[in-house]
């Protein structure tokens, strides 16, 4: 049964991307601007916790963006590991490290411009190479249905097993290591 | 739709979370933007995917996920002990080695 409303989902969405082609771009547009105006706001704000919420609108955009790709498995994880974990994580650093709740004055170097310069040089490197190579690319109509779990898992578990074994003894790594620098002698 | 759109809104967040690593002081707000960095790359990683209808995009974007975990995991123990020894996270005092 629930291979059957796979399959009925997985027919509507073909439908969707087909006929409702331009509702796709006007949400992920919507989803753009609140990402771009969030991440803003985030390198921008005086207040350390405020900067952890604008931190976490932008990381659920990105998986916004991720179901607009049609990549189910990757935004499901984005929300468990990214706005579940890393943004629990985040706030007990700014606990623990005691940050003032509300606004600080030292957080940025004065030299604000510098930053400013380095990031437009990039986007403009960048966006002129992107530009120039994927100019009028379009991504294939049909490619919008959602990628299977079911063959992400076989990719992960034939073609990148020796990577995702790497990941594990890495991640094994990651919490020794975390444990040794951070206790009390 | 185009794949220039993805890969520029990937390429503008990336630029912002640049924009915060060189800016901000703060250790846990540098270590927020290089969240944000390695989230562009994984926007990136998925539209390919998607552009040339494999996993293996995904299967990427996954295991980035997975290193961002472990990278924030160590990242903040390194705060945290910064924090103890110094009563400050202020990355511009931490300059020890500086010659």
């Amino acid at each position: 049964m629930i291979a059957s409303l796979l399959e009925i989902g997985l027919a509507q969405t073909q439908e969707l991307s087909s006929v409702g082609f331009d509702l796709v771009n006007v949400f992920f547009g919507l989803i753009a601007v609140v990402a771009i105006a969030a991440a803003l706001k985030m390198v921008s704000t005086a207040n350390v916790v405020h900067a952890a919420l604008y931190l976490l609108v932008v990381l659920s955009s990105v998986a916004a963006v991720y179901v607009l790709l049609g990549a189910e498995f990757a935004a499901a994880t984005q929300v468990l590991v990214y706005l579940g974990a890393i943004m629990v994580l985040m706030l007990f650093g700014v606990m623990l490290t005691r940050a003032k709740i509300g606004k600080e004055t030292d957080l940025d170097y004065e030299h604000r411009w510098v930053g400013v310069l380095v990031g437009i040089l990039m986007f403009a490197v960048m966006g002129y190479s992107l530009i120039e190579e994927f100019g009028d690319q379009k991504i294939p109509n049909d490619n919008y249905a959602p990628i299977q779990t079911e063959a992400v898992a076989n990719e992960i578990f034939s073609t990148y097993i020796v990577p995702f074994e790497a990941l594990s003894v890495l991640l094994l790594a990651a919490l020794i290591g975390a444990v040794v620098v951070a206790r009390k002698d | 739709m185009y794949l220039n759109q993805f890969l520029i809104f990937s390429a503008i967040l990336f630029c912002i979370g640049v924009y915060g690593v060189l800016v901000r002081k703060n250790g846990v707000l540098v270590l927020m933007s290089i969240e944000l960095i390695l989230n562009a790359v994984n926007i990136n990683l998925v539209a390919f995917g998607t552009f040339h209808g494999q996993a293996a995009g995904q299967v990427f974007a996954l295991f980035v996920i997975a290193v961002a975990a472990a990278e924030v995991g160590v990242g903040l123990a390194i705060v945290l002990l910064i924090y103890r020894n110094r009563r400050s996270i202020d990355v511009s005092e931490a300059d020890l080695l500086k010659g």
